[in-house]
């Protein structure tokens, strides 16, 4: 399992009914029902993906989320997850306040832009930055919205949204001193739980 | 004579037979009416298990009926599989090697089943339009009893396309611990009014014909086969879809330089058929109206027009699925314009609304609504995929 599914698996409660926007494979819905007994829901867009959730045996509903979530009632869901996706999306503020109107409690994660070695690249080389988190060329990229940990702390202060807890860690999916310190320059990869 | 012996593939159920299971217990009907005893034509493939927890049960359409697959006549090459063939066999998405697959002739039909062209035991006539008007939940009320004379106490799934996928819908709410899985292909959660606009055409196109004497045509020899063609011509428009008609017949050559296939090099200046998807609709509508009784094709659109179990739930689709406990797997076709996919989306979003288990896929095809009976390979992946699934549900005892 990914690093940052594994850090967030522990924010997810037994039982409960969790909605993941982009949820690939299933794979990691598949875990969380075997673990943790939830009533799982996927939403994604590649067909190979839905074919490995039927397969898995993970309820899983073809809909792009680019537009919208309308179709799922407020507060139908205890947990709403977006992993690693919310800078491919055309306007993640909207899917933010989407996942916060169906979901009890959201789990976010996404690669930090302001990571140290990007600023480096774009500083020296005045080169879009290149990284194992961002691998893309900068026309072919699936990436929309690249966003800091600062821009995404300010968006949950201007949209009142309340952060519960916040982990910032490596491409290992550690912490550490440094990041501690300096979250925004050293963390690579962040993870947010956040709720209304 | 093994020369004139047909090749059945190796993922055929190869040759089959029916069989007429009759029914002495009334069936209320939603109606208000009764019928008192019936007859009911069924074919199944595979072998039902020990635990008695593999059975499928397949729900036909407008047309079909029990022959969904194989063959009756080893010495006919050309005769055509069942209805449904494409899914239905060892290695195929219903997969006899593991399943105990069941499906009928419902009640209304003419395919064997007791239905307005059946004799009625108190007049000794035909029924003709007698026979009482069935609804989509007294088939699933029907079937719910062969299940019983089968000895079927809970389906591993029971699946259908177009009407087939409204009597899933209506399974999964009239019984709702009887079924483990709903594959709902193609549907809606009731017509539309163009939908139903569409079924008056054909309805007054049966009944309007000369032959159709009331529903009594059996009386006078005769049948209205003009009126089921047209029925069914205009039904047949609306199962393709506009690309699918164009890729047929609109490719004309620069000699014939219409874009629509011209039959002959030449116009003809009068009003017979100048182009191909003339004379292929009306050969549609005429072989079709050789071996379907119009009868029967009233009740069917009908039922169509009825199917809405909404109504009984204060028009909330939602609530009447609240006491279903199957999970759902719901598809559409993206070129389907008959039951569109918004329409699987209502389905969808009402079953999530309910709080219910449910997959949804958009299956891209060009055959309208008739892909739900082509082997587009998207379509059979899922089903493959759901079904490997429900099989090994079977084989771990899946039971509730």
């Amino acid at each position: 399992m990914r690093g940052d599914l594994q850090l967030i698996q522990d924010w997810i409660a037994p039982g409960s009914r969790v909605l993941d926007l982009g949820c690939g494979d299933g794979a990691f819905l598949a875990h969380l029902k075997a673990t943790r007994n939830i009533q799982e829901l996927g939403l994604e867009i590649d067909a190979e993906n839905i074919l490995q959730c039927l397969r898995a045996g993970v309820n899983v509903i073809e809909q792009n989320m680019d537009l919208g979530l309308q179709n799922l009632e407020s507060g139908s869901f205890d947990t709403v997850v977006l992993a690693h996706t919310l800078q491919a999306l055309h306007r993640p503020d909207l899917i933010v306040e989407e996942m916060l109107r169906v979901g009890k409690n959201c789990i976010l994660t996404f690669p930090n832009f302001a990571y140290w070695r990007h600023r480096l690249a774009l500083l020296t080389d005045g080169r879009m930055p290149k990284s194992p988190q961002l691998p893309y060329e900068w026309y072919d990229t699936p990436n929309l919205h690249h966003c800091t940990i600062s821009d995404f702390d300010e968006l949950c202060r201007r949209k009142h949204i309340k952060v519960l807890s916040r982990t910032v860690v490596d491409d290992g999916h550690h912490s550490s001193p440094l990041i501690r310190l300096s979250p925004n320059f050293f963390g690579i990869n962040a993870i947010y739980h956040i709720t209304r | 004579m093994p020369g004139a012996q047909k090749i059945i593939a190796a993922d055929s159920v190869g040759l089959v037979s029916p069989e007429r299971l009759h029914f002495d217990e009334p069936l209320k009907l939603r109606s208000g009416r009764t019928i008192d005893q019936y007859d009911l034509m069924v074919e199944t493939y595979g072998t039902l298990n020990a635990e008695r927890n593999n059975a499928l049960l397949i729900c036909h359409a407008l047309s079909g009926d029990h022959h969904a697959a194989g063959y009756y006549d080893a010495n006919n090459p050309k005769e055509k599989p069942g209805w449904w063939d494409c899914c239905i066999g060892p290695g195929k998405p219903f997969d006899t090697n593991h399943f105990f697959i069941v499906c009928l002739n419902n009640l209304g039909g003419c395919a064997g089943s007791t239905g307005p062209s059946s004799i009625n035991p108190e007049t000794g006539k035909p029924f003709g339009l007698d026979f009482p008007i069935i609804t989509v939940r007294d088939w699933v009320h029907s079937q719910a009893r062969l299940a019983d004379r089968l000895g079927i106490e809970q389906w591993a799934a029971v699946i259908g396309g177009s009407l087939g996928g409204m009597q899933v819908m209506r399974w999964a709410i009239s019984y709702p611990t009887r079924l483990r899985h709903a594959l709902v292909i193609a549907a809606a959660p009731k017509l539309s009014a163009q939908n139903i606009a569409f079924n008056e055409v054909a309805r007054q196109s049966i009944m309007s014909d000369p032959d159709f004497h009331e529903g009594r045509y059996y009386d006078f020899n005769t049948f209205p086969q003009k009126g089921v063609m047209l029925a069914r011509m205009v039904g047949h428009i609306t199962y393709l879809s506009d690309a699918m008609l164009r890729e047929k017949f609109g490719k004309a050559s620069s000699d014939s330089n219409f874009g629509r296939d011209l039959r002959s090099g030449n116009l003809s200046f009068g009003f017979d058929v100048d182009f191909q998807v003339q004379s292929y609709l009306q050969y549609k509508g005429q072989t079709f109206s050789k071996n379907f009784d119009a009868n029967t094709y009233l009740l069917m659109i009908k039922a169509l027009d009825y199917f809405d179990p909404a109504v009984d739930y204060g028009g909330d689709f939602s609530k009447a699925f609240a006491h279903s406990q199957c999970k759902f797997l719901v598809m559409s076709f993206s070129s389907d314009w008959r039951f569109a996919p918004e329409r699987s989306r209502e389905i969808v979003d009402n079953l999530l609304k309910a709080h219910k288990q449910v997959s949804y896929l958009e299956i891209a095809a060009a055959e309208g609504h008739d892909s739900f009976l082509m082997p587009i390979p998207r379509y059979m992946q899922a089903l493959h995929a759901y079904m490997g699934r429900v099989a090994v549900e079977c084989n771990s005892g899946g039971h509730r």
